[in-house]
């Protein structure tokens, strides 16, 4: 009937998504795990996997079985979560600022987490990628902390938020600048700025196990809060007059992206673009409700990781380029596209 | 009584916007809010609808403080229409509406079909049923004001505040939303510039000036050329065809 088509219609589009994405995912997971420098079958991949989790006890060389099973599985795992992460944080920043630019870096929490990074690196506060990790953390979020005093915990509106985000982003990078050019050499600041345009090198199944823990934790509770941020559609008075506490629902909502962005960065660095694009198309195929758009979100961020990272990794032979470069050179194409739809569809 | 606030005042920094106001709303009867620019009608909306706390006073329904009435509880019953709420998000009329279930639904509650009652009933008082699918960007201004109504309909309120909801409106349109208001039959407190139009639709009315009530009454008592020319600073005649009804002619 006409009365519910266009829910219904949704609905369907829905259900394709998370259909289509699942299947993707898993073929993209698969293929990760496949190239390198060592190509291993799918059908070897899939035998490995299937092994590991008891299904079945085939035959498989043991350096393969290595390879797929200590570090490519893992790495193509930890690249999905932060793309879920990523795409998810970009589309609660999205709807609780109101403001189709807003990404998961609008808190200043990259920059935190470069000054936190940078002072470990330089100056030498402990030593190895762990403590380098945990710098990186404790900067992200002080400077959530920095937005969050500076916005009167979001009460003060979402552009005074962006405001205080802005400052902040200053305010660390300079910081960051001052460490790297008073007590840095060369080769130190090249290391950080690598860090930073995103590496999933070096991830292993203890990221994994943390990131799977706060992601899925994460992701329920947006999914909590999924009528409250479509309340939110008109602005706070809006939501307020149909029964949401506004300064709770974004001081938990904006403390979680900051928690997942947070670790994200501290794990692989500030992966631009995911957070951006992701939640902008997803709209556009299935429209604004938070109930489906989270996680959709949440499904096609970890496609577009795992493909981007098996992109960054056979364009060149013997060599990885970092991440970022990869999301935002695709991501910047598909965004010019949404964006000149959505002038014709306005 | 169904709504009624005691000496409210609001402040924002050290300027006093709501000024000592007091009022009561018998069960489904209009209450007109005229005043100047400025003169607190809408700051006074928001204390009501529980947006604000007011620096002193109190507001109760049936006797009960809202101050005491939890969030979901108070939007379950208290449903505000703002002035020029607007949004980017390419959202259709159904999903409009249907954020005034958001107070009646828990947070991972499906869709039950009171909720979906709720919304069609919504839909058919403002007359925009057949708009359902419609993009709120392809609304004209009369549509969304009509829609925001429906949504804040579909909540199920027993009281109803409007901010200046024929702002912008063609005089048609402006007829159409006063009508309606007066005809769902809620107790409703409506913001208004046009003063004829205050006389025409509302039972009572409350003149704000500077935050502070200057009179509040039967719109045959209060409008009076004294009362227009000192809230107003306009000179006007009184037009009266018949005993309960006038028209303002407003000299040049």
């Amino acid at each position: 009937m006409t009365i519910t088509s266009g829910i219904s219609k949704r609905t369907f589009r829905f259900e394709l998504l998370l259909l289509v994405s699942v299947v993707v995912l898993a073929f993209a997971i698969a293929m990760a795990v496949g190239i390198g420098e060592m190509r291993i079958p799918i059908r070897t991949v899939a035998l490995s996997i299937c092994n590991h989790l008891g299904f079945s006890a085939v035959n498989i060389s043991q350096i393969q079985d290595s390879v797929i099973w200590n570090l490519r599985l893992s790495r193509a795992l930890v690249a999905a979560l932060c793309g879920a992460g990523l795409a998810i944080c970009g589309a609660i920043l999205q709807s609780l600022l109101r403001n189709a630019l807003a990404e998961p870096y609008v808190l200043g929490v990259s920059a935190g987490a470069s000054t936190g990074a940078v002072a470990i690196v330089i100056m030498g506060v402990g030593a190895g990628t762990v403590s380098l990790s945990v710098g990186a953390f404790a900067g992200a979020m002080a400077a959530f902390v920095f937005v969050a005093i500076l916005s009167n915990s979001g009460r003060g509106g979402p552009d005074r938020t962006i405001l205080a985000g802005v400052a902040a982003a200053q305010l660390f990078n300079a910081l960051t600048a001052y460490i790297v050019t008073t007590s840095g050499n060369a080769q130190q600041a090249r290391d950080v700025m690598f860090w930073l345009l995103g590496s999933f090198g070096g991830v292993r199944w203890p990221e994994f196990q943390l990131l799977i823990v706060i992601i899925i934790g994460g992701l329920t509770i947006c999914i909590w809060h999924a009528q409250a941020l479509d309340a939110f559609t008109f602005g706070d008075d809006a939501a307020a007059s149909l029964g949401i506490h506004i300064g709770r629902v974004r001081f938990i909502l904006f403390s979680v992206t900051a928690l997942i962005t947070a670790t994200i960065v501290s794990m692989v660095g500030a992966i631009g673009f995911v957070g951006l694009v992701v939640p902008h198309a997803v709209r556009f195929l299935i429209g604004p409700g938070h109930m489906r758009l989270l996680p959709a979100c949440a499904l096609v961020g970890a496609v577009f990781m795992v493909l981007a990272d098996i992109v960054s990794r056979s364009v060149m032979a013997q060599q990885t380029l970092p991440i970022g470069i990869v999301t935002a050179l695709v991501g910047v194409p598909c965004f010019s596209l949404i964006l000149y739809r959505a002038r014709q569809a306005v | 009584m169904s709504i009624q606030a005691e000496n409210l005042v609001w402040r924002i920094g050290r300027k006093t916007i709501v000024d000592n106001v007091s009022l009561t709303v018998k069960p489904g009867t209009v209450l007109g809010l005229i005043g100047p620019n400025g003169s607190g009608k809408s700051s006074l909306l928001r204390l009501l609808a529980g947006l604000r706390r007011p620096v002193s006073g109190k507001i109760t329904l049936e006797g009960n403080d809202i101050s005491n009435i939890p969030r979901r509880n108070l939007a379950r019953r208290v449903a505000l229409v703002q002035q020029h709420a607007t949004t980017e998000i390419n959202v259709a009329v159904e999903d409009v509406v249907r954020l005034g279930r958001t107070p009646h639904r828990n947070p991972l509650a499906g869709w039950s079909h009171f909720d979906t009652n709720a919304v069609d009933t919504a839909l058919q008082q403002v007359g925009m049923s057949k708009f359902r699918q419609a993009s709120w960007q392809s609304l004209s201004g009369g549509e969304r004001q009509r829609v925001h109504i429906a949504r804040a309909l579909a909540q199920q309120p027993r009281e109803l505040f409007l901010d200046e909801p024929t702002n912008h409106l063609d005089i048609q349109h402006q007829l159409g939303i006063l009508r309606l208001i007066t005809r769902l039959g809620l107790t409703s407190i409506v913001a208004l510039h046009d003063l004829n139009h205050a006389a025409m639709f509302c039972d009572h009315l409350l003149v704000l000036d500077q935050g502070k009530v200057i009179a509040n009454g039967k719109p045959t008592d209060v409008l009076t050329p004294d009362l227009l020319k000192n809230v107003f600073q306009v000179e006007c005649d009184f037009y009266a065809p018949q005993d309960d009804a006038f028209h303002i002619l407003f000299r040049k």
